[in-house]
């Protein structure tokens, strides 16, 4: 009987009328959206067109014929920046996993573990990176001990390393602290020991709460990985285009690899707007 | 009170408190094997903190906790691990802390196969066993959040009854239960309890333990007011803290 009512539902007058209503507002705002943003660009577009520089910008800047020359070098560079991320993005996550393990620690034993966790965690979130590059990248090789890498990569990749660890360890630790302390009690109660509930119960469930946060920190890493080039021998994106740049006096190589860099990054941070999505960070409010 | 010899777990003068806030006074009582012992008492009168003491999620400041003989007080000391003591005591909590990340049958099989050592294979076959006893046959591979409390608070005990625990501790299983999910947590623990299991329930189910309990343990503010079979201490109380706490949860009918 309930059944057939719902099968036969008609919508009543009053709910046509507020169908269409919505449907008339909804056509008005899409029509407004766009010529409002038509006209925002034509402006900024006239603007910047008939500014007294604007002929000369174009050619330092927005050479196309000369981007397109560089495109393949300034390709091949960014190859490298995306090889150095991954490996990075490895031996970060494993460090900061480890830093944030071990402030989570307790008992007066874990004292000095503790404390030298923190310390890292202190120093290297508030170095500047490019100051962290520019002394280990200059300064460990100057040191002169021939049982150290002196390459500029390795110490490049290493102050990348000790500077995302810090971010990222704080990330996850957030994440081991955001899982509540009933699924310990849980874990323990079955007699599974400290570190094992922290393997199967509770790091498991904290990467999965702070992962967007963690894919964030990737876009940023592979950006970043970009600043290796003030060392001046890692032959990345940044600096195949500073070397061109310095050699025809036009800025095009840096736009083109700056636009690289907008491709490669976009497509993750639509991923992780997907992976927040799904896990409720965003929406989920209803109408509201 | 203590007829028939010493009790499987044996409580002596137990206290514990947070900084000044005394939260069990000189507690002493048993629970013999095979015994289902009720503790009842209004929110705050120390019953959860005594199951996680017994468990050793908390360390009592004085007196004496043995199991099956053995003291298990301070673990420290007693050259015992905790997580051995642990592994045979099966705890069910009141919200019931299931892993949310894992199926219901990695629930089960977590701690058979990380804590004792048993192989995937026949630690999934113990499991899926343990889901028939609860009636969850068909929601192995479902996730805790698919199902509803009852079914939750099941998966929960089978997850600690899996392990084979010589006594099962109980933090008000169905306070956080919708009342018509509570029959079925409450059959459950009756039918553990005609197998023989020895228990410890903290409830608020007075007919659960007028019914099913052995002896029911008054506790308030920490201290054990009255202790005595269900006859004596909810049909019969002798004190009147007793008489005012049994007259709130269940007026006597006008």
């Amino acid at each position: 009987m309930a059944e057939q009512s719902r099968d036969s539902w008609q919508p009543s007058p009053i709910a046509v009328q507020r169908t269409a209503f919505r449907r008339r507002r909804a056509r008005r705002s899409v029509a407004l959206a766009i010529i409002s943003t038509v006209v925002v660009i034509a402006v900024l577009a006239v603007l910047l067109v008939n500014a007294p520089g604007w002929p000369r910008l174009r050619s330092t800047f927005f050479d196309v014929g000369y981007g397109w020359q560089v495109l393949p070098e300034i390709a091949a560079g960014l190859w490298l920046n995306l090889r150095l991320m991954v490996v990075c993005e490895i031996l970060i996550l494993v460090l900061a996993l480890g830093v944030a393990l071990i402030r989570s620690l307790r008992g007066p034993v874990f004292f000095p573990l503790r404390a030298a966790a923190t310390v890292y965690v202190d120093i290297f979130r508030g170095l500047p990176l490019i100051l962290v590059l520019l002394l280990l990248g200059f300064g460990m090789p100057s040191l002169r001990l021939d049982w150290i890498p002196s390459s500029a990569l390795f110490w490049g990749c290493a102050s990348l390393v000790l500077v995302y660890g810090a971010y990222v360890a704080e990330v996850l630790r957030a994440g081991i602290n955001s899982v509540h302390p009933s699924q310990r009690a849980a874990s323990r109660s079955l007699g599974l020991s400290h570190a094992k509930t922290m393997r199967f119960v509770v790091v498991p469930q904290a990467f999965r709460r702070v992962l967007p946060a963690l894919m964030n920190d990737l876009v940023s890493l592979q950006k970043d990985t970009g600043l290796i080039s003030i060392l001046g021998v890692v032959y990345d994106a940044v600096l195949v285009a500073k070397i061109n740049t310095a050699q025809s006096f036009n800025y095009t190589p840096y736009v083109v690899a700056g636009l690289l860099f907008v491709f490669v990054t976009v497509p993750m941070t639509r991923l992780t707007d997907w992976v927040a999505q799904r896990q409720g960070w965003i929406g989920g409010g209803g109408a509201v | 009170m203590n007829t028939s010899g010493p009790g499987l777990l044996e409580l002596v003068g137990v206290r514990k408190s947070y900084g000044d806030n005394v939260v069990l006074h000189d507690l002493s009582f048993s629970v013999e094997e095979h015994q289902c012992v009720a503790l009842i008492g209004a929110s705050g009168s120390g019953k959860s903190t005594l199951l996680r003491c017994v468990n050793l999620l908390e360390i009592v400041d004085d007196g004496v906790i043995t199991l099956e003989g053995r003291d298990i007080t301070d673990p420290v000391v007693s050259d015992l691990h905790a997580d051995e003591v642990r592994a045979r005591i099966g705890m069910v909590f009141q919200s019931f802390n299931l892993f949310p990340h894992l199926s219901v049958l990695d629930n089960i099989t977590l701690a058979p196969r990380r804590v004792h050592g048993i192989a995937k294979a026949q630690a999934e076959r113990e499991a899926l066993a343990m889901l028939k006893r609860v009636g969850l046959a068909d929601k192995a591979s479902a996730r805790p959040d698919d199902l509803s409390g009852g079914q939750q608070q099941r998966v929960a005990i089978a997850r600690a009854l899996v392990n084979k625990p010589v006594l099962m501790l109980f933090d008000e299983v169905t306070s956080a239960l919708d009342p018509e999910l509570v029959g079925e947590v409450l059959a459950l623990l009756t039918q553990l309890k005609n197998d023989g299991m020895t228990m410890l329930v903290a409830t608020h189910e007075m007919a659960f333990a007028r019914e099913v309990a052995d002896r029911v343990v008054f506790l308030e503010s920490g201290a054990i007011v009255e202790a005595g079979s269900p006859e004596q201490v909810l049909g019969n109380p002798q004190d009147p803290r007793t008489q005012r706490f049994l007259r709130r949860v269940a007026p006597p009918p006008v």
